[in-house]
């Protein structure tokens, strides 16, 4: 179920004195299977992007096809949508809102006219794969703690089975524990269930560790995109993006800086230690 | 000299069911001494529901212990006549830039709290020029917040918090919400404020390399202080970190990781520069 943009294009407050070219021009195809790391200082149309992919704004001029399917045709089905690409916002645990854990994993399949049945089977399966414990799925959402209750949200949107999955900055807020648990979920559903995933994150370090192709936006465009070896070659025009580079990769030029013979490309701890290595011994 | 002192600070949340009824007791924070000098730099670690925020808002009167006592510069937060004199004493800022602006235009929106505590027009227009300026936004000075991205945002908070001359400031993850620029933009503001004008900070943060300048980090685990030092001998427990949910930063990993490969490095590397050196040597 391939996405492609096809000359995307939105603007805010079309006609207005405030008009603002938030997304322009916008083509890309993004294959099954692939994770996707989306990067960009805020206000770079990271959201709008999304937003615009996950059908929710209409476009000004472009459009999205899913599937080889015109999702801003007139006679297009905006629920199949649903049921095939799911969004994750920011702060995702502010919108659970049922009694139990259970319920409210179960909100969004039974939206999709799903019978009970099948809604509680796909509810335990989804609570089940973000690793919650049994005894949890009956109690309020609200006496979990703050991680638990994003992978509940998140489990909400997994119950309408997506083959494509969009989070925005899931990790912020969360402790390094928490982070990693979210990040690991996610890599395992792309890996054991061949979901596309689509990541905007603000933490270089995860998007090196996780992605296996970065875009990066600024005022509206995409101006790279390939693997994140390539793009974390950028130093200096990152930083201008006001983006950075994972803090190895910095270390890595640090020390060609003062002599010692290693490559610069590592973008992991484990990459950087073994060309460490290699380079002394 | 001491500016903050926690005694065995307990702060306990009741939880009721719908009747009214006390279904139970958690224990946010768990008999919590600790000191901090003015003109320290300290940063607050810990798990997401550890107790760093509900520690925090004791910290200007915002949560009273449920036992123990907080003194702020020598007076207790329990004290209803000098609450006022607590909160003049030590600013707050959040997470979240935009639930903490108020104003049309970014000078009016700093002159709010100095404007509240009733300070002379003159004096209001001078403060908020120099607050700006010690954050790096006065250029903005006469611009609408809306424009402004997230750390920038964060530096008018801050401004908005410095215009009322605290000795101290509290931040519970400001940077949380930031891009890698707004990010270092905020943390750099924090050190310039601490050396230059010597303001105490408190600063809570789940990115490790944000504390490496701290002059003592405080760990906490389940409502208690778990490991107190300075970055460099918080950071050389490495596993000990790891229990508690956290991590080490980048740079200190892979010095780690090195180490255990047998490199002679030294037992804490916390900087680029650092590494650089000790391996070069």
């Amino acid at each position: 179920m391939p996405i492609i943009t096809d000359h995307l294009t939105y603007v805010y407050g079309s006609k207005t004195t405030l008009q603002k070219t938030a997304l322009n021009d916008v083509s890309v195809k993004i294959d099954d299977g692939q994770f996707i790391g989306l990067i960009g200082h805020t206000g770079s149309g990271k959201t709008t992007f999304l937003q615009l992919l996950a059908g929710l704004i209409k476009p000004a001029s472009g459009t999205v096809y899913l599937d080889g399917e015109d999702i801003y045709a007139k006679d297009f089905d905006k629920r199949t949508l649903r049921s095939k690409l799911g969004i994750v916002f920011q702060y995702p645990e502010h919108q659970l809102f049922e009694e139990t854990v259970f319920k409210d994993v179960c909100f969004g399949p039974k939206n999709l006219g799903v019978d009970d049945k099948e809604t509680e089977l796909r509810a335990y399966e989804a609570l089940k794969m973000i690793g919650l414990e049994d005894e949890v799925f009956y109690q309020s959402p609200f006496d979990l703690s703050g991680g638990q209750k994003r992978r509940v949200a998140i489990a909400g949107v997994l119950a309408m089975k997506p083959k494509i999955l969009i989070l925005d900055e899931p990790t912020a807020g969360l402790d390094p524990a928490g982070r990693n648990d979210i990040l690991g979920l996610i890599l395992k559903l792309q890996k054991e269930q061949g979901m596309t995933i689509i990541l905007v994150s603000h933490s270089m370090e995860d998007v090196a560790e996780y992605a296996d192709r970065v875009l990066v936006m600024d005022k509206g465009s995409i101006v790279f995109d390939n693997t994140p070896r390539e793009v974390f070659k950028h130093h200096e025009e990152l930083k201008e993006l006001g983006l950075s580079v994972p803090q190895v990769s910095v270390a890595m030029s640090k020390l060609r800086e003062k002599g010692l013979p290693v490559k610069t490309d590592a973008i992991t701890v484990e990459e950087a230690v073994k060309e460490i290595i290699r380079v002394l011994r | 000299m001491r500016f903050i002192k926690a005694e065995k600070v307990t702060f306990e949340y009741i939880r009721r069911d719908e009747d009214g009824n006390v279904e139970g007791i958690n224990r946010a924070v768990d008999s919590v001494s600790l000191d901090v000098k003015e003109g320290d730099f300290i940063s607050i670690l810990g798990a997401n529901g550890s107790g760093k925020s509900t520690f925090a808002k004791h910290l200007n009167s915002i949560l009273l212990p449920t036992e123990g006592t907080v003194w702020v510069d020598g007076m207790d937060t329990k004290d209803e006549e000098k609450i006022l004199d607590i909160r003049m004493a030590t600013g707050m800022v959040f997470q979240n830039p935009d639930n903490q602006i108020i104003g049309q235009v970014v000078e009016e929106d700093v002159a709010f709290g100095p404007e509240n505590m009733g300070v002379p027009t003159q004096e209001i227009i001078e403060r908020v020029e120099e607050s700006l300026k010690t954050v790096g936004m006065l250029d903005y000075r006469k611009d609408s917040p809306n424009k402004l991205s997230g750390g920038q945002k964060q530096r008018v908070s801050i401004a908005g918090v410095l215009a009322m001359h605290p000795k101290c400031i509290v931040l519970d993850e400001p940077t949380a919400m930031l891009d890698p620029v707004g990010r270092k933009e905020v943390i750099r503001a924090l050190r310039a404020l601490n050396d230059v004008e010597k303001i105490t900070i408190i600063l809570i943060t789940h990115y490790m390399e944000e504390t490496i300048y701290s002059d003592k980090i405080f760990v906490m685990n389940k409502g208690k202080i778990a490991m107190e030092g300075t970055p460099r001998e918080i950071f050389s427990r490495v596993e000990e970190l790891e229990e508690y949910k956290l991590e080490v930063p980048q740079i200190t990993k892979l010095a780690y990781e090195l180490k255990k490969q047998g490199l002679r490095l030294p037992d804490c590397v916390l900087t680029v520069k650092e590494l650089a050196d000790a391996l070069s040597r």
